[in-house]
């Protein structure tokens, strides 16, 4: 008999019992439409990391001064002496594919306007930090080279200041004092979210280098040309890893790191897509675990529909044997008995696939959380729901093509 | 293999069934020739091995001992595939109970022994209809067995045993679930196929129903006791002993 045949015949038997047929497959139908929402959430909380991978500014690189040990005890990262305006200008010049490069000097402060005050973030950058974060002016102006060389008083706020500070106005052009000194807002940053690490981004104040050396940090003791963490930007074209080690090159021969192993160097180069990168491994990870544990609900489905298999082969018992009588194989039996469990799989896998897309639309709009459903994931889940059927299908239709002939047909 | 081979050939068949501790002999040594075209039918109240004997017959079992020769094949001798084929091929059943299909139609109940050939012909459903317009259902090609009456299902039976012109039609008890009426309709259909060139064996334990038949195959407790031509009945009121 041929496929099409047993299949046509499979479709009858089912709709004979239609209600029956649709409770058994609901095992099925829960189980890949759970496969398809929680790989499709996973999917989209991959996008959203990759998307904050390309908020931190593409193709960047940073550098932390180094840890210090006074008596062999490390005194944590960061303390050892800072970089300088002259280790900045030599990774300028001497790696190759520096497209842009700025320091980044933080201080907590407090800003005060008017009354009203707070403490945020202030950083001291060069006029080149905005285009190596990715992070325009929304409004105004951003800080330019002659503002780092004169040292102007003048600052970026970043949304969540706007927020505490201004309430709605316009901030370009007031004045608000930071440590006491008097700054003249020039332009606002957008907003840019959360950091990896759950930080706000948008708190802060952005201040000339010069500026923040001058009247906010201080002078180091023992670098007067402090300039914090660098960020470096490398021009696409050339490989992040390259361009990582040129920097430790020439960072360890500037600042005479003994041995010249990385366990000693006095500063660390991070590269920040490669940190995301991991994150993103953890997510997939975690979906992937959750749709293991969705299928579980497959095989519990899987069993039912063994169930009802059984049931069925043990009514159609008479039906069986007059299939055997006018020359039905084993073969021919077991092959219909195998197809209509596998129909009703499908079946319940096409429900449970219209369910899964149906509930992720609804969750991507109902909590604005990013949902992806991909082509991959419905051909993945149908195709377990048909092996379900395989699997749990072949007991039974293996019962079925056993029975003997006669006992079958004498059967009531 | 021609046409005066017989359909039929057992030599010394013996078929032993254990129940329990017990070995019970259905069949002890029966010896039976059929030819083409005959019309047979076989005789014997319950337990007197007629059962088995259409088992064997129908190829649906295969003897202890002893050959059996289905339209010249040795059943013994088959796998159950080929056991399968032969029935496919050779043999036409009609049940008591009918045994359709529920919820399909009377042309797909027919084309069901076609569905099972190797290959499957092409004009399957062509050669349905023409069996069910032979057995006078023409116009119910689309009836469920639930629209048809009990004469109308046996008829369907009949079309669908016929449908691979089989060397055999092997009729058990066809009348028996029927009323006398109705008896006497599928009888004649019986007899107007074998004047055709059907061979017919009908297996029953009403002597009113062995009638119709032109030889006569009596059992009792596993072997022949009698094998007799006669005159066959041709039409008319069956006066049935029972109402059932």
């Amino acid at each position: 008999m041929s496929l099409w045949d047993s299949l046509k015949i499979a479709v009858t038997a089912l709709r004979t019992n239609l209600l029956r047929a649709i409770l058994t497959t609901l095992g099925i139908v829960i189980g890949v439409a759970s496969v398809i929402i929680l790989v499709s959430l996973g999917n989209g909380a991959t996008s959203e990391v990759d998307k904050q991978i390309n908020s931190l500014g593409t193709n960047m690189l940073v550098v932390f001064p180094g840890s210090s040990r006074i008596g062999g005890r490390s005194v944590g990262a960061g303390s050892d002496i800072p970089l300088s305006e002259a280790d900045m200008m030599a990774v300028r010049d001497k790696v190759s594919g520096v497209t842009s490069i700025s320091g980044q000097l933080n201080e907590a402060a407090t800003v005060v306007r008017g009354n009203a005050n707070w403490n945020t973030s202030v950083g001291g950058i060069h006029a080149d930090f905005t285009t190596v974060r990715d992070w325009p002016i929304e409004a105004g102006r951003n800080l330019n080279a002659n503002d780092v060389r004169s040292a102007a008083r003048v600052a970026l706020v970043g949304q969540t200041v706007l927020k505490e500070l201004f309430q709605g106005e316009d901030p370009v052009g007031a004045t608000v004092r930071i440590k006491n000194v008097p700054f003249e807002i020039v332009g606002v940053l957008t907003r840019k979210g959360q950091s990896s690490m759950g930080r706000d981004q948008d708190d802060t104040v952005l201040i000339p280098m010069t500026t923040a050396r001058n009247r906010i940090t201080g002078k180091s003791e023992v670098q007067a040309e402090q300039v914090g963490n660098l960020y470096i930007k490398i021009d696409p074209s050339t490989s992040i890893a390259t361009a990582q080690e040129e920097i430790e090159g020439v960072l360890r021969q500037r600042r005479r790191s003994t041995g010249g192993e990385k366990a000693h160097d006095s500063f660390s180069v991070r590269n920040l897509s490669e940190m995301m990168k991991a994150r993103t491994e953890v997510l997939s990870t975690l979906s992937y675990l959750l749709a293991a544990t969705s299928a579980i609900s497959l095989i519990v489905g899987g069993i039912g529909i063994m169930n009802i298999m059984l049931v069925s082969v043990t009514e159609r018992t008479r039906e069986i044997g007059l299939r055997m009588a006018v020359g039905g194989r084993r073969s021919d039996i077991l092959q219909q008995f195998l197809v209509e469990a596998v129909t009703l799989c499908l079946l319940g896998g096409i429900i449970g696939a219209a369910i899964g897309v149906g509930a992720s639309a609804v969750i991507a709009y109902a909590a604005n959380w990013p949902v992806i459903v991909s082509p991959d994931v419905l051909a993945m889940a149908m195709a377990a729901a048909a092996l379900t059927g395989i699997i749990f299908g072949y007991f039974p239709a293996r019962r079925a093509a056993s029975l003997n002939p006669i006992d079958a047909l004498r059967s009531e | 293999m021609t046409a005066s081979e017989p359909v039929i050939r057992a030599v010394n068949l013996v078929k032993t069934y254990r129940m329990g501790d017990e070995t019970v002999n259905a069949l002890a040594g029966v010896s039976l020739t059929i030819d083409p075209g005959e019309y047979v039918a076989i005789m014997g109240p319950s337990g007197s091995g007629k059962s088995t004997m259409m088992n064997l017959i129908g190829a649906l079992d295969v003897p202890t001992t002893g050959q059996m020769f289905v339209d010249g094949r040795d059943i013994g001798t088959l796998s159950s595939d080929e056991l399968a084929e032969l029935r496919n091929g050779k043999i036409g059943f009609v049940f008591q109970q009918f045994n359709l299909l529920p919820r399909t139609t009377a042309l797909r109940q027919v084309m069901l022994p076609l569905l099972y050939a190797q290959p499957p012909p092409a004009d399957a459903e062509e050669r349905a209809r023409t069996r069910l317009q032979q057995v006078g259902l023409g116009n119910r090609l689309d009836h469920h067995p639930r629209q048809l009456s009990g004469g109308q299902q046996q008829r369907v039976a009949i079309a669908r045993a016929l449908v691979n012109n089989p060397r055999i039609l092997l009729a058990d008890e066809p009348t028996g679930a029927l009323d006398s009426k109705t008896s006497v309709e599928i009888m004649t259909l019986l007899t107007e196929l074998n004047q055709q060139g059907v061979t017919v064996i009908l297996v029953t334990h009403e002597a009113d129903i062995s009638e119709w038949a032109r030889r006569k195959v009596q059992f009792r407790d596993g072997v022949i006791i009698s094998d007799d031509r006669q005159e066959p009945r041709r039409g008319g009121l069956v006066l049935k002993d029972s109402a059932a």
